[in-house]
């Protein structure tokens, strides 16, 4: 296994289950299934017990690796050199499974399903447009950006409202966006996340030369996932574009009176998304837009920034639900938190976690209290 | 599932007790050096019926139950010596109470010392409690069951001195509250003017009971903190430069380091001097004491303040020290023990030089480090020792070097902290036999069937 030199490193101080204030405990794995063999540091010495036989791959040794949501809180937190392997070294130790074939069924089905389909819905290529029907997107014809929406934005029908907001405010803007419809196939960086790395190479590559092909230069992803894949493993792999999330570019024309706003009066809490926020550092673009709507007042969760606490949906957790259910799991969790500001709404930027999100306020009841809606959405509604 | 599971789930959920091998190969170990031992079930309770229930069953089907909070003891304390229930306190972790006026916090059995911070931090920011330098995640009644040591233990001692009260699940499943709080609303003494019955359960390592809450003194939280550190490579002269700098009350915290690397550091003791205020002034104040306090080892040329470089100062001012714990890694090998003896501070060379010779004789990694207890009633040594968990060769050494620390702290007069289970019985081998009787008097009657914590503490003859 890659890193198989650095997991008898850990001294399974827990440092990397916290924020780094100590509010709470912020591995969502950890959270939800409360035993240590679940937290970061569980994880490194079964892999390494693992490693060395002591203890077989079975049902739970699989729901411990899968259930980590990839969130590099454990990155931000450990406080040992090899901190930032964290993430690296789960993800080894799952294309391990993957490559003996004995991982949980869900998995299976979602790496199958990318393979067969070039997305996880078993959803026709052709309708992969579709969510642009009715808008003013145009197909990519050599405009400055490309449009990449993802397999989320494309096919759930929450997602379709998010994509469908960004890109409109984007055409609004007076940016030249185009993007690929049907041509677009999956980004692969929940592919990567669950082990697959192969697969992931190949939808990579197959990316990378659509992009090539129509001269794209520079990218606006909807999603943060897509963004994280773009910026951080394309150009390992050729793949060097200019890579942006929609929250960087809106946030500049917005600043630069591109999108003029109206009052909004509105309490609203944002929650960053891990692959945008501790992936990428991004924690200022979505802040800024929010708070250039006048009226709005920004209340921020208890854990914000690089201490946000991960909605459960990342590391392919969004389709394979290993972390869902219960009243502990971690998006019910954190919309507790979101409550707790007072704000009216979740702002989210990514539309993984505005499902997870919404999900849990109905299964909290909390829709009469809380709404979540994406930040495009928000600044829609407060467009003169 | 064996009925014994069954049993566990219908008390604590199914979801959170576990027989798997996962769990078992987990729990069976702590970071240390101890050799492993399994547990047959994990389980992870929420509230102190369910502790009650877990108890009750083992007691009734004569399995041991193990108690655990972090398992960052590092002396194997939480590795069930006998199989038998782990019961993992980290899902009890409100913080019940805090009395801003009376300085005293009540909390759960597995409350961390970071969350309880990160509280005092958040919403009375005038508090603050003795934190270890343990990782955040360990718990605030596994430190006082060990008769840890914090920040203001040179104030006010050990930090199990700074408690005022406890709610303890006993080996029948009955509940005890201890102190004030058996008779009173209040948490505010742990004992006196009653006979103190908090030593039933201190120090016993769970053998005697769980604490299911913890009633903890508070103390002023200055606005300021601010950080000297005198050197010397006059380990003879330390004990006489405590002396002094206890007599001006004025330090939160004394300890003295010593280790090899960074190279800058060897061969000198460094006295790390906290100390607060709440205005400059006041802190000026204290540091230009503590300063002349040590002004005849300065003038005879034994040592000076050195100044603290600024990038240095939020490692050290760090609660709880993050680097204490990256000593793990020096080797690339994540692991490190130490054995901490409580001894009294005149013993401060000899710790020192034996450090030095077992470093040296096992090819080890180290470093040396006192916590002064009260004004200078004694002191922690902590000989510690960093291994890399992939190299069994050093990890025995290691353990070797260890042995003859516990050899080496007995003979000095010193008394073993959090000691592992080989240091229990060279304890009672050397304890008066009055004493040995009547701990195993008390644990007779407190654990007819032995069934808690089995393997520590068990006094086997007098
Ligand atoms: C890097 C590092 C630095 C350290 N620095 C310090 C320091 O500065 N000061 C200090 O005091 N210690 C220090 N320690 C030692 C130790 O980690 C701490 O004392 C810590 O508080 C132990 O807490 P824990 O929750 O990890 O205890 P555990 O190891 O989980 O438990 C310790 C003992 O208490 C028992 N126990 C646990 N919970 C309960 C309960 N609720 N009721 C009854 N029994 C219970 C266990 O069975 C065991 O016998 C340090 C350790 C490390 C690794
Ligand atoms: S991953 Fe890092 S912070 Fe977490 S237990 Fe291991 S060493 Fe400690
Ligand atoms: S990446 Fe997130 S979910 Fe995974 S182990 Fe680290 S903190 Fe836990």
């Amino acid at each position: 296994m890659k890193y198989a030199d650095m997991v008898h490193r850990c001294f399974r101080c827990g440092y990397c289950k916290f924020t780094s204030d100590y509010t709470d405990f912020n591995c969502p794995a950890y959270r939800k299934f409360r035993f240590e063999t679940y937290s970061p540091g569980g994880r490194m010495w079964l892999i390494r017990g693992w490693l060395n036989g002591d203890i077989k791959n079975s049902e739970r040794f699989q729901e411990i690796l899968f259930s980590c949501a990839t969130c590099a809180n454990c990155v931000e937190h450990c406080v040992f050199t090899f901190s930032d392997d964290l993430v690296n070294i789960f993800i080894a130790a799952r294309e391990e499974l993957v490559a003996d074939g004995l991982i949980p069924p869900p998995v299976r089905d979602y790496l199958k399903n990318i393979h067969v389909n070039g997305n996880p819905y078993k959803a026709p290529a052709a309708e992969r447009g579709k969510w642009a029907e009715g808008t003013s997107m145009e197909a990519y014809a050599g405009q400055e950006y490309l449009f990449y929406v993802g397999c989320v934005g494309s096919y759930d029908e929450r997602a379709v409202k998010i994509a469908r907001a960004v890109g409109t405010l984007l055409v609004k803007a007076g940016l030249s966006i185009g993007i690929l419809g049907e041509k677009e196939t999956c980004d692969g960086n929940e592919v990567r996340a669950l082990g697959e790395a192969g697969l992931f190479e190949q939808l990579a590559a197959q990316n990378i030369q659509a992009f090539r092909d129509l001269g794209v230069k520079k990218v606006i992803t909807l999603d943060p996932h897509a963004f994280n894949a773009f910026k951080n493993d394309y150009p390992g792999l050729g793949g060097e574009f200019e890579v942006y999330h929609y929250t960087q570019v809106l946030a500049p024309l917005i600043q630069g009176g591109k999108v003029p706003l109206k009052e909004c009066s509105l309490k609203v809490t944002y929650h960053d998304p891990c692959y945008l926020g501790r992936h990428n550092t991004e924690y200022q673009a979505p802040r800024s837009i929010l708070k250039a709507i006048p009226g709005l007042e920004l209340a921020e969760m208890e854990r914000n920034g690089e201490n946000a606490f991960c909605c459960g949906g990342g590391g392919g957790n969004f389709f394979t639900d290993i972390l869902g259910g219960g009243e502990e799991s971690p998006a019910r969790l954190r919309v507790r938190e979101a409550l707790d500001t007072g704000a009216e709404i979740i702002a989210v930027a990514c539309p993984q976690c505005a499902k997870m999100l919404e999900d849990a306020v109905k299964s909290e009841e909390m829709d009469d209290r809380l709404k979540v809606m994406d930040i495009a959405e928000i600044v829609n509604g407060c467009v003169i | 599932m064996t009925d014994i599971t069954q049993a566990l789930a219908g008390i604590v959920g199914e979801a959170y007790v576990s027989n798997h091998p996962e769990e078992a190969y987990f729990y069976a170990r702590d970071p240390g050096l101890m050799p492993p031992h399994a547990p047959d079930y994990v389980v992870v309770p929420k509230v102190v019926e369910e502790i009650q229930e877990i108890v009750s069953l083992a007691n009734r089907e004569k399995i041991p139950v193990v108690p655990m909070g972090a398992g960052l003891a590092l002396t194997g304390l939480v590795i069930p010596l006998k199989g038998g229930i782990v019961i993992d306190m980290k899902r009890m972790t409100r913080i019940l109470k805090v009395n801003e006026t009376g300085r005293h916090a009540i909390v759960e059995g597995g409350t961390s010392q970071g969350l309880l911070k990160s509280y005092l931090e958040k919403h009375h920011p005038r508090l603050r409690h003795s934190i270890p330098d343990s990782p955040a995640t360990a718990t605030i009644a596994a430190n006082v069951m060990i008769h840890g040591q914090g920040r203001l233990t040179q104030q006010y001692g050990f930090n199990s001195d700074m408690i005022t009260g406890l709610e303890v699940v006993l080996a029948s499943g009955q509940v005890s509250r201890i102190g004030s709080c058996a008779l009173s609303p209040d948490w505010f003494s742990k004992g006196a003017p009653l006979p103190d019955l908090t030593g039933l359960f201190l120090g016993w390592f769970g053998a005697t009971g769980i604490i299911t809450k913890i009633g903890v003194k508070l103390y002023p939280k200055k606005k300021l903190r601010d950080v000297e550190i005198f050197l010397t490579d006059r380990a003879d002269l330390v004990p006489d430069m405590i002396y002094e700098l206890t007599h001006t009350e004025m330090v939160e915290d004394i300890n003295v380091f010593a280790q090899p690397k960074p190279m800058i550091f060897k061969d000198n003791h460094h006295i790390t001097l906290f100390f607060t205020g709440d205005t400059d002034e006041e802190l000026e104040f204290k540091r230009k004491t503590i300063w002349h306090s040590l002004d005849r080892f300065i003038r005879n040329k034994d040592g000076g303040f050195m100044g603290v470089p600024p990038v240095m100062k939020p490692t050290l001012l760090d609660m709880p020290q993050r680097s204490v714990s990256r000593f793990a890694d020096v080797t690339k090998g994540g692991g490190f023990e130490y054995s901490g003896p409580i001894i009294m501070v005149d013993k401060y060379p000899a710790c020192a030089q034996k450090i030095l010779e077992l470093a040296e004789k096992y090819d080890l990694g180290y470093s040396g480090m006192a916590r002064i207890i009260g004004r200078s009633h004694a002191m922690m040594y902590g000989f510690a020792f960093t291994f890399n968990r992939a190299d069994p060769d050093m990890m025995e050494r290691t353990r070797k070097a260890l042995h003859e620390v516990s050899v080496f702290a007995l003979e000095a007069g010193g008394i073993f902290w959090k000691a592992t289970v080989d240091e229990q019985r060279m304890a009672m081998e050397k304890m008066d036999p009055v004493t040995l009787g009547l701990m195993k008097m008390i644990k007779e009657q407190m654990d007819p069937n032995g069934i808690m914590n089995p393997g520590n503490w068990e006094v086997t003859e007098v």
